[in-house]
């Protein structure tokens, strides 16, 4: 790779294999329901820069127009999820995603 | 030449505010990681040619979104750290360990089957013409439909959020039934032995016709 | 004419209903009468039946009625309907004619009794489970019958069921039976396994096709069905106990028609029986010839009136058996006819007598009765004459018949029948001397008891047992004895109405005359054998012996009979020598006892180890797989942990998996 000059476009997908897995390993490790919907949103940024890349690699706009929605799609999520979080967590200030386990076996 | 130190650095941003994001003890510093991750992308986008993709990302992702995120760790205050040397489900960090190096080997394996080569059809893209203006058409052309259903959900996106955090007192006059003091104080003693100082605070009645919401 | 056979078992069935229905507002007499009619008509469709079979030719002499389709299910179609030929066109003649007179007698015997109406219920029920059982055109009708049969018994011998003795063998009636039954409904399950079908005269057929040890395994299991209804050794037990019915049952049920149904089931099943191995027909004879010769013993010693005919009758369905075994099927059906004659009569005559000395029913408590009750007491005698097998009485003929096919098989059958022939004309002596001849030994009786000694009427030795005469019939036995205690002299015996005489007086005419059946003399008068051809010429044993050997066997057996009578005569009324009536006779050879005793013991242990098998290996087993289930559900209950993040652990394990599988399939 040193003696690369060239980013081959495969790199980009490699690189956002390397965040969706990071990102959905913190969603299964952290409690923090803040924290975790970071993660999610790391993971949708992986996936924008596949589609990009793809884009790229294809010839293909349409990727890109796919990266717009999910752009849109995230950020109503977000919206409505920190609401939810808001009213969640003006409850119980104290909760964590762990808070929620009465339905056991 | 150019393109591969842009591309180590930017995608050394990333992930670097990837780990960041899912090992810092403070949600505040989350957050900030998450802005470096964020901007990281929009730079390899640049990287792309999706000038336009990397406007809007910087502008309503790291701008706007992570914005969000930080309005509501310090209204709710929940920017205290916390306990990452405890993990109550036992075989939860081995298992995420292992999926996530799943999820990563396993694109990393189709695409070494194929030899790092994209196989999908090639479309028709002019590459003398800006990105933005091929984009802008194939939304107004193609994905008009998509793209008007998308400016549906983000007002309804804000009606719901703005229903859900609405403040939800109880008024002086409301009806209360009769066990309900008795729940709440057996709830804040459940919540305070599991160790939720917080919300046993918070769910413990306080005296008669007085609001609960501040 | 002959489609009319559905109309014989209609009418019981509506007398049945009827009374049921309205029973008790028709009340005393009018619902006897009813089902003497009901009965009298059933004989009347006989009658015209058989004028249509008559009118058919020798060899077409059988035709099938099916009402309709009863059981189609799968590879087995059972219809409900009825085959009328030789065989149970005879038999439905006696069923009803003899049903008739038994009905009429009832409406007599049963008066003032508080269930009158419930009494005919039953017996009309009978009387149809009965001809269903003859005229079944296949072994599931026929069993239909069998069980009606053994239902309408137990009902009956348990009439006065206030009495716990009266409950206890009705109980003991119907259990005994239903081991019996457990053998037909094997042969059902057998036949239509190997055949494949119930009907009987496709069975007849496909007996050919059938290997002969399913023809033996078939004959033997309808053998043990027949042991059971028809009380011979060892199920015979239930028989002298269901005398605690009323005595019009025991005359229907107990003597002329539903014991009678096993040496009906036989000769039905005589191609069956043909083609299994030859010691089918051995063990058969055997057991009929020693159950013959066990009960002729054991009525030597019976003091209540009713268990002597008990007795006798066990004893002589033993002579039908033997007859069946020897190949004389005709010879059997033969002395049912002539038996149901003589035996109905007989206790009909009891009955009479029993209600002449108001519910005394200890023969010891009797004597001299002749003057009081005459028409009882001569129908009774000619009764005996006739079961003494004294000629011209219809009870010579056949059983000499009998005899003739036991010689044809074995000389000791022959030997073993002729004992029982004298013992049965000494203890029927015995038991007519006792109660109607001698010293009126009723009178002495409440004087001697009173007087507290031990009271020795006929001077035998064998102690006086007041208990006995409470077990043996109904609570108003008890009673008279003590009433007799109470009031010294007992009140004069009196005559029964015409009511139960004219049955009496038409039975013994039958039993007179029952012979002229089938007389050995001159080949055509043999009427009844060669209208049963058809059903069991086949199979029918050849006697080779000369006229003039039949005639030394006839005048043996005579002579036997004659034996026997002096003997009683010399015992019993002249009381020249010493009765001899031990008690082993007297309990039956403790036959009872010991099978209370198997059971308690051994028996219950039995049972306890099969009650512990169901309950540790079966009820285990099932709830083994219940708590099987229970465990693997509380273990996979665990997965349920109430945590989202290991819910999403196992989502994205999901993920990983669904990837891994078709990014691998896709691409290697």
């Amino acid at each position: 790779m040193i003696a690369v000059d060239v980013v081959e476009p495969s790199w980009y997908l490699v690189l956002g294999a390397a965040l969706f897995a990071i990102g959905s390993g913190g969603l299964l490790v952290r409690r923090n329901p803040l924290v975790m919907f970071m993660c999610v949103e790391l993971m949708l940024n992986a996936v924008t820069l596949t589609f990009v890349t793809f884009s790229r690699m294809l010839d293909d706009v349409g990727g890109q127009a796919a990266v717009v929605f999910v752009l849109v799609v995230a950020a109503a999520e977000v919206v409505v999820g920190l609401a939810i979080i808001v009213a969640l967590l003006r409850k119980r200030p104290g909760a964590t995603a762990d808070s929620a386990a009465l339905l056991e076996g | 030449m150019v393109e591969l130190i842009v591309f180590v650095i930017a995608g050394g941003a990333c992930l670097a505010g990837a780990v960041g994001v899912v090992a810092s003890k403070n949600p505040v510093h989350s957050a900030l990681s998450l802005v470096g991750t964020l901007f990281g992308i929009g730079v390899l986008f640049i990287a792309e040619d999706a000038n336009f993709l990397a406007a809007v990302q910087v502008i309503v992702y790291a701008g706007a979104i992570v914005v969000l995120f930080l309005f509501v760790i310090m209204l709710l205050g929940v920017d205290e750290a916390d306990d990452l040397r405890v993990e109550p489900l036992v075989g939860q960090r081995t298992a995420a360990g292992f999926i996530g190096l799943a999820i990563l080997a396993l694109p990393v394996l189709a695409m070494a089957s194929t030899g790092f080569e994209a196989t999908g059809v090639l479309g028709e893209r002019d590459p003398e013409v800006p990105d933005i203006e091929q984009l802008g058409e194939l939304l107004f052309t193609r994905y008009l439909y998509a793209f008007e259903i998308t400016s549906l959900l983000l007002v309804i996106a804000v009606v719901g959020a703005v229903l859900l955090a609405r403040r939800q007192g109880r008024r002086a006059d409301e009806v209360v039934d009769a066990g309900q003091e008795e729940r709440e104080t057996e709830l804040a003693e459940r919540l305070e032995a599991g160790g939720d100082e917080r919300s046993a605070e918070a769910v413990r009645p306080r005296g008669p016709r007085e609001e609960v919401g501040s | 004419m002959l489609d009319l056979v559905w109309l014989i078992p209609a009418l019981p069935l509506a007398g049945f209903l009827v009374l049921v229905v309205l029973g008790r507002r028709l009340g005393e007499p009018l619902a006897g009468w009813l089902a003497t009619a009901a009965c009298g008509g059933a004989f009347v469709a006989t009658l015209i039946v058989f004028a249509g079979l008559i009118g058919e030719h020798h060899e077409d002499r059988h035709f099938t009625q099916t009402l309709f389709t009863w059981l189609p299910v799968g590879g087995l179609s059972v219809d409900l309907g009825f085959l009328v030929d030789p065989l149970s066109i005879t038999m439905a003649l006696f069923i009803t004619g003899v049903g008739t007179l038994i009905h009429l007698y009832s409406i007599g015997y049963m008066h003032g009794d508080a269930n009158y109406s419930k009494f005919f219920v039953y017996m009309n029920l009978f009387v149809l489970s009965m001809l269903m059982l003859v005229l079944g055109q296949n072994m599931l009708v026929t069993f239909l019958g069998w069980e009606g049969v053994g239902a309408c018994s137990y009902f009956l011998i348990a009439f006065w069921f206030t009495s716990k003795a009266n409950a206890t063998a009705g109980k003991k009636a119907f259990v005994t039976n239903r081991i019996g039954d457990w053998g037909f409904m094997l042969a059902m399950f057998l036949a239509f396994a190997s055949v494949g079908t119930l009907d009987w005269l496709e069975l007849s057929e496909g007996v050919g096709q059938m290997a002969s040890v399913t023809a033996t395994g078939l004959g033997l299991l309808l053998f043990i069905g027949a042991i059971g209804k028809s009380a011979q050794l060892p199920l015979y037990v239930w028989l002298p106990d269901a005398m605690a019915g009323p005595t019009p049952v025991s005359a229907l049920i107990h003597a002329a028609t539903m014991v009678t149904g096993g040496v009906f089931l036989m000769t039905r099943a005589n191609p069956i029986l043909a083609a299994g191995f030859d010691w089918v027909p051995d063990v058969i004879a055997w057991t009929g010839a020693i159950t013959a010769l066990v009960a002729a013993t054991i009525a030597v010693a019976q003091n209540d009136i009713k268990k002597v005919l008990a007795y006798s009758t066990v004893s002589q369905l033993g002579y039908m058996f033997l007859a069946v075994g020897s190949g004389g099927y005709v010879a059997a059906i033969f002395h049912m006819v002539t038996h149901a004659f003589f035996k109905a009569l007989l206790f009909l005559g009891s009955g009479s007598v029993i209600h002449g000395m108001h519910e005394e029913q200890d023969m010891r408590r009797m004597g001299g009765l002749r003057k009081y009750v005459p028409i009882t007491a001569a129908t009774f005698i000619m009764g005996w004459l006739a079961i003494a097998g004294v000629p011209p009485f219809a009870g010579f003929w056949s059983k000499d018949e009998i005899l003739l096919f036991a010689w044809g098989m074995s000389p000791v059958l022959w030997a073993i029948g002729l004992v029982t022939a004298l013992l049965t004309a000494f203890y029927m002596g015995r038991q007519v001397f006792m109660v109607f001849f001698g010293d009126e030994r009723w009178r002495h009786a409440a004087v001697a008891e009173g007087a507290g000694t031990a009271h020795d009427p006929v001077g035998d030795g064998t102690a006086d047992d007041a208990g006995e005469a409470v077990s043996a019939g109904d609570p108003a036995t008890a009673a008279a004895t003590h009433a007799a205690g109470d009031h010294g002299d007992q009140p004069e015996p009196h005559e029964s109405p015409w009511l139960m005489t004219v049955p009496l007086v038409v039975l013994a005419v039958l039993s007179l005359v029952g012979g002229g059946l089938n007389l050995p003399l001159l080949g055509d008068l043999h009427f009844l054998g060669h209208w049963l051809e058809p059903v069991v010429g086949e199979n029918e044993a050849h006697i080779d012996v000369s006229t003039a050997g039949k005639v030394a066997l006839a005048t043996i057996a005579t002579i036997g009979s004659l034996i026997g009578i002096a003997a009683a005569y010399t015992v019993y009324l002249r009381r020249r020598v010493k009765a001899v009536e031990p008690t082993v006779l007297a309990h039956g050879y403790y036959y009872d006892e010991g099978i209370s005793a198997f059971v308690a013991g051994p028996g219950m242990a039995g049972f306890e180890g099969v009650a512990a098998f169901d309950r540790g290996i079966i009820d285990g087993a099932v709830n083994g797989v219940a708590t099987l289930v229970r465990g693997v559900g509380g273990g996979l209950r665990r997965v349920q942990t109430g945590f989202v993040r290991s819910y999403a652990l196992g989502v994205a394990a999901g993920v990983v998996v669904v990837l891994g599988y078709f990014l691998t399939r896709l691409s290697f």
